[in-house]
């Protein structure tokens, strides 16, 4: 018993290792040569074009549904007319940078580590490693600077189109004429809740991407590997993702709400 | 002596076998650089090189040494260490013990870095050929010299033509590797090796899994591109019929075109055998040798 939790354990740091390693290694490889910039091109429309449509139903459906659970609550103590407040303050804050990096996971993570996972096991990885190729500069470094440029950018997209839906959700659904809304929105917001929706996402993207190429780089087992791979690059990245918004947001509470 | 910035160091008579006892043994006589890359210098040496994964030791004392131009056949069942062997060369896993040289420098040292310049005198061809599925094959086998040199793409687009013409795949050459057979897909995977022509070309199964017909289509490669192209190899199989195909036949060029023919004396002699057992060398020598090996493992084996 005693031993079966050790070797767990030990498997545990191990991996915790390989995964520091693998993101110094892409860090460093991200500032030195030879850098392929056909490939992050290509990262950039694959991650952040590619994800555009589901982080713009995802952000506006999340604002919609905040303005009509939230409405009726508000309702009680007669501060319907504060709703977009309430729901611009979500959405910069939290569930923008935080909905956009979990169906980024959902939709990048997961594929970052089957496509890398499949190289392994069919030998692709080491096939380039033979020609001459470090799969660090060519496969990681272009998804990682993809990840870290592109879920900011994905996220001020749902925080605009979730308060849109709530916009629309309180001038249709719940009568708030719409200079009301804004103006309660540009009353409540203050520069520091935009500091903490735009900090996170760069740190959820390089969480989401060094987790997706760790565990695909280190699937084993053929198809079935690269299955077990997947799901559990997914779990980790999102419990990561809610972990890493934790301490980030009572860090930046701490430091930019004295 | 050095080469490439590192100590390159054989012990003289090394030829055909490595008995130095240790590094330290064989840095004490060096060779001038002329000796190390002429002829009859070695471009492989293994020397006592061991490795386990966790409990299992999947080699033991491995030594040998490959000649220029030679060609190594390693033998053995599956699981006996074989491939292991071929990536020890390229620096894709470290031995746990022991020695490891290519081209004048030592292998089990370099950082992954530094590798990439050893690899770039080498070629692998993977078993099933482990082409890059989302690219074509003119991707596949001009991936070097697209992605580290500066040529124009004139001149890599004809240079990739030339390298699938010699593997009789020209017409193929805008496909994507799921459109193309077994046997085809070991083809430009050799095609893809040698775009840079590089000094060792490694083959890891190269014929496994193909039909008779195939394979020695693929054997006629291997052995185009040993004696037209003076390309030292090491070719990995457990396909003794391969093996043999391997070491007793020669490409000649006549009027133009290519023959295979049986290899004389002096060519057959340089085409080697090594069996692996349980991680050990049990015999090492020419086809002739083995073919009339009594040991009783190699006669099953050949059985």
């Amino acid at each position: 018993m005693f031993t079966l939790f050790e070797q767990r354990l030990k498997s545990a740091l191990l991996d915790v290792q390989q995964y520091v390693i693998l993101s110094a290694a892409a860090l460093r490889a991200s500032v030195t040569r030879p850098f392929y910039f056909h490939d992050v091109v290509e990262q950039f429309d694959a991650i952040g074009v590619g994800s555009l449509t589901v982080v713009a139903l995802t952000g506006l459906f999340t604002g919609a549904v905040l303005a009509l659970q939230t409405g009726y609550t508000l309702d009680q103590f007669g501060a319907r007319p504060l709703v977009g407040r309430l729901v611009s303050a979500s959405m910069v804050k939290e569930l923008g940078p935080v909905l956009t990096a979990l169906m980024i996971t959902g939709r990048v993570g997961s594929g970052i580590a089957a496509e890398l996972g499949s190289m392994g096991v069919t030998e692709q990885l080491n096939a380039l490693r033979a020609l001459g190729t470090d799969p660090v500069r060519k496969l990681v470094v272009p998804r990682l600077l993809a990840g870290v440029a592109m879920v900011p950018v994905l996220t001020v997209v749902s925080d605009f189109l979730g308060i849109a839906g709530g916009w629309l959700v309180a001038s249709v659904q719940l009568r708030v004429a719409s200079s009301v809304y804004w103006s309660s929105i540009t009353e409540g917001l203050v520069i520091e809740d935009a500091w903490m929706g735009l900090l996170k996402p760069f740190v959820l993207g390089f969480v989401i991407v060094t987790v997706g190429c760790h565990v695909g780089l280190g699937a084993r087992g053929g198809t079935q590997g690269v299955g077990r791979a997947t799901t559990k690059a997914v779990v980790v990245a999102s419990v990561a993702v809610l972990a890493v918004d934790f301490f980030m947001t009572k860090l930046m509470v701490f430091v930019l709400y004295p | 002596m050095t080469a490439g910035g590192r100590s390159l160091r054989v012990r003289p008579g090394a030829r055909g076998s490595a008995e130095a006892d240790t590094a330290d043994d064989l840095a004490e006589q060096s060779v001038t650089r002329e000796e190390a890359f002429g002829p009859g210098s070695p471009v492989v040496v293994f020397d006592r090189v061991s490795l386990a994964f966790d409990e299992e030791e999947v080699l033991r004392d491995i030594s040998f040494t490959l000649i220029k131009g030679h060609t190594k056949l390693i033998l053995g069942a599956s699981g006996a260490g074989k491939s292991t062997i071929l990536k020890l060369i390229l620096g894709l896993i470290k031995a746990d013990r022991g020695v490891v040289w290519v081209n004048g420098e030592r292998v089990d040292q370099l950082d992954e870095e530094s590798l990439m310049a050893v690899r770039a005198d080498l070629g692998m061809v993977f078993q099933e050929g482990a082409l890059f599925d989302s690219l074509t094959v003119r991707e596949n086998v001009g991936f070097r010299l697209y992605e580290q040199t500066d040529q124009p793409l004139d001149d890599i687009g004809r240079r990739v033509e030339g390298v699938l013409g010699f593997v009789g795949l020209s017409e193929y050459i805008d496909r994507m590797p799921s459109e193309l057979s077994g046997g085809q897909r070991r083809r430009v995977a050799i095609a893809r090796a040698m775009i840079t022509k590089p000094k060792l070309l490694l083959y890891d199964e190269p014929t496994t899994g193909l039909d008779p017909i195939t394979a020695s289509t693929v054997d006629d490669e291997i052995v185009k591109l040993r004696d037209l192209e003076s390309v030292t190899s090491i070719v990995v199989t457990h396909q003794l019929r391969d093996a043999f195909y391997i070491a007793t036949h020669s490409a000649v060029p006549d009027d133009g075109r290519v023959r295979i023919v049986p290899a004389t004396g002096e060519k057959a002699e340089q085409a080697e055998f090594i069996m692996l057992r349980d991680g050990l060398i049990v015999f090492e020598g020419t086809a002739a040798a083995l073919r009339e090996s009594a040991d009783p493992y190699l006669r099953t084996f050949l059985s």
